[in-house]
């Protein structure tokens, strides 16, 4: 059955005691992970309604993924450090603990074979890890500034990264050790609308808040922030940009047809043709594009700003991460 | 405003010109100068060193739009206000800052932090104004910026170079100098460039400019023999800083520095001024203020200042290694301050808006006990908890630091102005 997303409506609500700053589903959607202000994860079970809470990081921790079976749970911080969870333990503790990053871990992604992982962050490199003990395959130089966003191609065969320049760009996937040659990385394409140097206040805006690809995996699409007049005051307008992966060119640039003021932080391809976004900013919003049409089909009004979503793997329903300490999950109509 | 001068003659006046006059004599043309007064008496190491001794400096670097204290000064990780950040060790024991300042970290046994800060004012202009003046701002009141009240009590006689010089890549641009008079307001360096008009006329010759100012000069005694005024007494002075300046064009311009040094300094533009400021403190300029912006993050704070404090942390802490290392921190006075801080309590979009009430500034060098804290906020950084104080305590400790009684008064023509707002006092355990 299709969604329709005029008739998404919240199911329920958890009430954290901090704002939360992420949120993921786990692949066989019987938990909702979320960080939160207070340098830890935690897991929402949805059977029994409870919270587990995992130590472990020194800082705020944005980045999650999960293995494709659902045992594993990876984990980036803004400490730098990549933890490897079991993600359903009564009592989780890391299984692997280590310093991947000078500075923020920004994202990380597992490949589909479950067997690498892909992570980016301040020092403005790319990383590929073995999964199974977090051992380093290969260190990704290129961007010259903060990676902010980091993916798996569908087929598992490339890296996608895109940092606060909007610089987008390409990584062959390689197992080999790090002494082999790299070749083959370019850059994509860089994507102007994500990309602001704000000459009043003197500092760089931009970059990709999160980034998903389209099932048959032709389309790239990146969230952020665009057009914007005050990065301070972050007064810009919500976008996703849709970008044509093999031939690496923009073709859409997603908008709300009132310029709705914010930054989408996070994005979803629905199996239905849908590109749903939710944005903070300036109130939050859950907003749904439909194919190659440029405007939204549907915009929900959220109870405040949301700040990371997550879409269900069976495609019913998104967790949304909020600024006033809820994880909210609403039901996509249908 | 006709003055009452001491003694009923122009020779008190003429004193400088002729000392000016003196050195352009001396060194055969203006545009030979390259350094000036400063240059010349350095040129002579006995002399310089009995001159310069004791000749106190100020520099205060204004992070503009609000610098967040828990990003800086007193973080306070692991709590709901703390954000993202961790504290870092200093060189201090026992005194953290923010891992944004790794640099600056290594330097904190030359300075020191006052971070209990009550402002009560969240409005920008307000903030520039109250902390650069050190007194409330009231409608009708007008105060000098503290570098004008430095650069009126530190300036040496017949010094060559204006004793009160803004670097100015953004924010305020105009530094009042109120009643002390337009002659200690700023010459501002807008993006580093020398000041405006420094540079003479490819048209004009050194002789012919010369001559053009010995006219100037026999037509304006002749005139300040029997009109003389405070505002005949600054036009001509202005011309005599102009013509100063046009000799002391080389000390504006960092290219001169060796070429190591401009390299650690770096091409970004806080760290140029920084450069900047060494090179004119060298010159023994009393008061330099260097801006840097901008740090008003309502949005995405964390990701800003990790920009900004970027930008900042290197070259700041290279600074007071170099002044240190050059024997100059010890006549120098360093304050870091900003118009307010930002809000312990993060807002929905990452941001921190302004916060008056408990908030941090740094202090170093000249007059300072090296390693200090002062004052104490609560365990979130919502509130001051030990020795609030404010802008007019602050404004007597730099004063006093620098060793300018902040209880006196200026005469300026008639009347008296005390120097610092007399119902505040110094921060005296933060004196050395």
């Amino acid at each position: 059955m299709s969604i329709d997303p005029s008739k998404t409506k919240l199911d329920s609500e958890i009430k954290h005691d901090r704002p939360l700053t992420s949120c993921v589903w786990d692949p066989k959607s019987r938990f909702i992970f979320f960080g939160a202000e207070d340098n830890s994860i935690h897991r929402l079970e949805l059977a029994s309604q409870t919270l587990t809470h995992f130590a472990g990081h020194d800082s705020w921790a944005r980045a999650m993924a999960f293995s494709p079976d659902g045992k594993w749970l990876l984990s980036g911080g803004y400490d730098g450090r990549l933890i490897l969870w079991p993600s359903d333990a009564a009592q989780p503790k890391p299984q692997a603990n280590i310093e991947a990053h000078q500075g923020w871990i920004r994202a990380v992604a597992v490949s589909p074979n479950g067997q690498l992982l892909a992570t980016c962050g301040n020092d403005r490199l790319v990383k590929i890890w073995n999964v199974q003990d977090l051992s380093l395959v290969r260190e990704l130089p290129g961007h010259d500034s903060h990676v902010y966003h980091v993916g798996f191609t569908k087929d598992g065969t490339q890296i996608v990264s895109c940092d606060l320049h909007g610089i987008v760009k390409r990584w062959p996937v390689v197992t080999t050790a790090e002494t082999e040659p790299y070749v083959g990385a370019a850059e994509v394409v860089k994507v102007e609308a994500l990309a602001k140097y704000d000459t009043t206040f003197r500092a760089e805006i931009g970059g990709a808040r999160d980034l998903a690809f389209s099932d048959d995996g032709t389309t790239l699409g990146m969230a952020g922030i665009t057009n914007v007049t005050n990065a301070f005051a972050g007064i810009g307008e919500v976008t996703v940009i849709l970008v044509d992966w093999q031939p690496g060119k923009v073709k859409l640039q997603l908008e709300c047809k009132d310029k709705q003021r914010g930054t989408v932080w996070g994005v979803a391809y629905h199996r239905d043709g849908f590109w749903i976004g939710a944005c903070g900013g300036s109130g939050g919003f859950l907003i749904f594009w439909k194919g190659d049409v440029a405007q939204e089909v549907f915009k929900l009004k959220l109870k405040t700003d949301a700040r990371g979503m997550s879409l269900s793997s069976d495609g019913t329903r998104v967790a949304i991460a909020h600024s006033d300490a809820h994880l909210r999950i609403y039901s996509l109509g249908g | 405003m006709r003055c009452p001068y001491a003694c009923g003659s122009i020779e008190h006046a003429a004193n400088r010109r002729a000392f000016l006059q003196t050195l352009l004599g001396g060194c055969g043309t203006t545009v030979a100068l390259t350094s000036g007064m400063g240059g010349m008496l350095l040129s002579n190491p006995v002399m310089a060193q009995q001159l310069k001794a004791g000749r106190k400096r100020i520099l205060n670097i204004f992070l503009h739009g609000g610098v967040s204290q828990l990003e800086s000064w007193d973080p306070k990780p692991n709590t709901d206000t703390g954000g993202p950040f961790r504290a870092i060790p200093t060189s201090v024991p026992g005194m953290h800052i923010s891992e944004l300042l790794p640099h600056t970290a290594k330097q904190m046994h030359r300075l020191s932090l006052v971070r209990s800060l009550d402002t009560k004012n969240n409005d920008h202009g307000r903030g520039q104004v109250e902390m650069t003046t050190g007194r409330k701002q009231m409608p009708g009141t007008d105060y000098p910026h503290l570098g004008a009240v430095a650069a009126k009590a530190l300036t040496p006689d017949n010094f060559a170079l204006p004793g009160h010089i803004l670097i100015r890549g953004a924010g305020s641009s105009n530094h009042k100098a109120a009643y002390l008079g337009p002659k200690y307001s700023s010459v501002v360096m807008e993006d580093g460039q020398p000041p405006q008009f420094t540079k003479r006329p490819d048209s004009l010759t050194v002789q012919a400019d010369l001559e053009r100012q010995a006219m100037r000069q026999k037509l304006n005694d002749r005139f300040a023999g029997r009109r003389r005024t405070a505002d005949t007494d600054a036009y001509a002075y202005s011309y005599e800083q102009a013509m100063d300046l046009l000799a002391q064009r080389d000390v504006f311009d960092i290219t001169k520095e060796p070429a190591q040094d401009q390299e650690r300094y770096g091409t970004s533009e806080f760290g140029r001024h920084c450069l900047l400021a060494r090179r004119l403190l060298e010159h023994d300029v009393p008061f330099v203020q260097v801006n840097h912006s901008n740090y008003d993050t309502h949005h995405e704070n964390f990701d800003f200042h990790i920009e900004q404090l970027g930008e900042f942390d290197l070259p700041f802490a290279m600074l007071v290694n170099d002044l240190a290392e050059r024997g100059l921190l010890a006549d120098t006075l360093i304050c870091v301050m900003s118009e307010f801080g930002r809000t312990p309590k993060i807002n929905s979009r990452y941001g921190r808006d302004h916060w008056g009430s408990a908030w941090s500034v740094l202090l170093g060098g000249c007059g300072i006990q090296p390693g200090a804290i002062i004052g104490k906020t609560n365990e979130n950084g919502t509130q001051v908890v030990d020795r609030a104080v404010d802008h007019g305590h602050l404004f007597h400790t730099i004063l006093q630091a620098v060793k300018v009684d902040s209880t006196g008064e200026f005469e300026v023509g008639s009347r008296k102005y005390p120097i610092a707002d007399p119902a505040k006092e110094p921060i005296k355990e933060l004196l050395s």
